[in-house]
């Protein structure tokens, strides 16, 4: 049996000075990994929300695509989304390893290795990219190619140990899917699918400095420049509202610029006034007790803001279309 | 030498022996396998046959 060096297990590692050492060597005996432990490689609940946005890119974008081309697409932009979590978790092992909330993760815990997550994550990028080419077309493909590239080296890599603005830059990876999913049915990258592209880049700063405000000490201990960490929690209740603020008129934009109807109008103005309030809330709180409580709930309601408005832009669509054939 | 002599007499300690758990997970991950592959190959059929269509029987030989 051969001890793998820590620097083997966690290639992120000498990156962050404050970091703890892994939590536990690493041998070479043969895996107890489950099959569970590679779909939690994959982050199945981002997976979840890049699945709702890329479909209601694919969906919404005018033109025919056939059914199981389009089911055929999304498994590949699905499959790309979970193997670029699973290059994150292999790079972030260190960074797992020492906070609460990632640290029963298959590698910090031990039951996958960091050459197994590497193995799998750049298998699945590759065969969803090229998968994606082939059922699709190649500018899908590209987009999602970059995607990945820029979650897992821009993002994961790069800026999340480097600066507090780690969540505005990386954000964007995670607002890719529905402008792959359009360029999957039109070919191309349009208005409509850049103003889709804006709301989830402008929706996850809030939505993650909400959850870091409850977390900070976790980031802090593992050495990520996080908002809280670097600027305070003051500033990042103020950043949180200011980002809400651009936000709830971009919720709007799909409503005002036609491709949305009515239904999604009203939905978007009144779930992003609450979004609005939520964050007027907790900017005003301060460190008042129940501070903590505010942002907690805006966390949650951040979730749910951006699947109804995908969900409501997605059915209105389909029911327009329903309607349509039916006329 | 003498370690290959000791892997001699004792051949039933070489090598790894997986314990019941290890063996467990092993064939459950190559189920996921199987049944991955197995999904692949159904979903490239259905796909090569939609974008194709009756045209994929139709070519120069």
């Amino acid at each position: 049996m051969s001890l793998m060096s820590p620097s083997a297990m966690s290639p992120g590692a000498h990156l962050g000075a404050n970091l703890a050492q892994p939590v536990q060597a690493q041998f070479a005996e043969p895996s107890l990994a489950g099959v569970g432990d590679y779909i939690a490689l994959l982050k199945p609940r981002v997976m979840s929300l890049v699945v709702v946005t890329g479909l209601v890119g694919i969906a919404v974008a005018p033109g025919h695509l056939h059914p199981v081309l389009g089911f055929a697409a999304l498994l590949c932009i699905a499959i790309g989304a979970g193997a670029s979590g699973a290059l994150n978790m292999w790079y972030d092992a260190d960074i797992d390893a020492v906070m609460t909330r990632t640290r029963t993760r298959p590698i910090p815990a031990g039951r996958v290795t960091g050459s197994e997550a590497l193995a799998f994550g750049m298998t699945l990028s590759f065969g969803s990219v090229v998968v994606l080419g082939l059922v699709a077309n190649w500018l899908a493909a590209g987009l999602l190619a970059f995607t990945i590239f820029f979650y897992v080296v821009i993002y994961t890599m790069w800026l999340k140990r480097s600066t507090p603005q780690n969540i505005v830059i990386g954000g964007a990876a995670g607002a890719f899917p529905p402008m792959i999913g359009w360029a999957v049915t039109t070919g191309s990258v349009s208005l409509e699918s850049i103003s889709l592209f804006l709301i989830i880049f402008f929706w996850t700063p809030p939505h993650f400095w909400a959850l870091a405000l409850l977390k900070s000490d976790d980031y802090a201990r593992a050495g990520v420049p996080m908002l809280p960490v670097v600027s305070g929690r003051a500033e990042t209740r103020k950043q949180i509202l200011l980002y809400s603020v651009l936000l709830a008129p971009l919720g709007v934009a799909p409503w005002l610029m036609g491709f949305a109807g009515l239904t999604y109008g009203i939905t978007a103005i009144a779930g992003g006034a609450i979004f609005l309030a939520l964050a007027l809330r907790l900017f005003r709180a301060g460190e008042a007790p129940g501070s903590d409580k505010i942002a907690k709930f805006l966390f949650g309601y951040s979730i749910l803001y951006l699947f109804v408005l995908f969900a409501v832009l997605l059915i209105e669509n389909r029911v327009n279309v329903l309607l349509g054939s039916i006329g | 030498m003498d370690d290959n002599k000791d892997a001699g007499n004792n051949g039933e300690q070489d090598g790894i022996v997986l314990t019941e758990e290890q063996k467990r997970r092993r064939r459950a991950r190559s189920v996921a396998i199987g049944l991955a592959l197995g999904a692949l190959v159904l979903l490239f059929y259905v796909v090569t046959i939609v974008k194709l269509g009756p045209g994929v029987l139709r070519r120069p030989l």
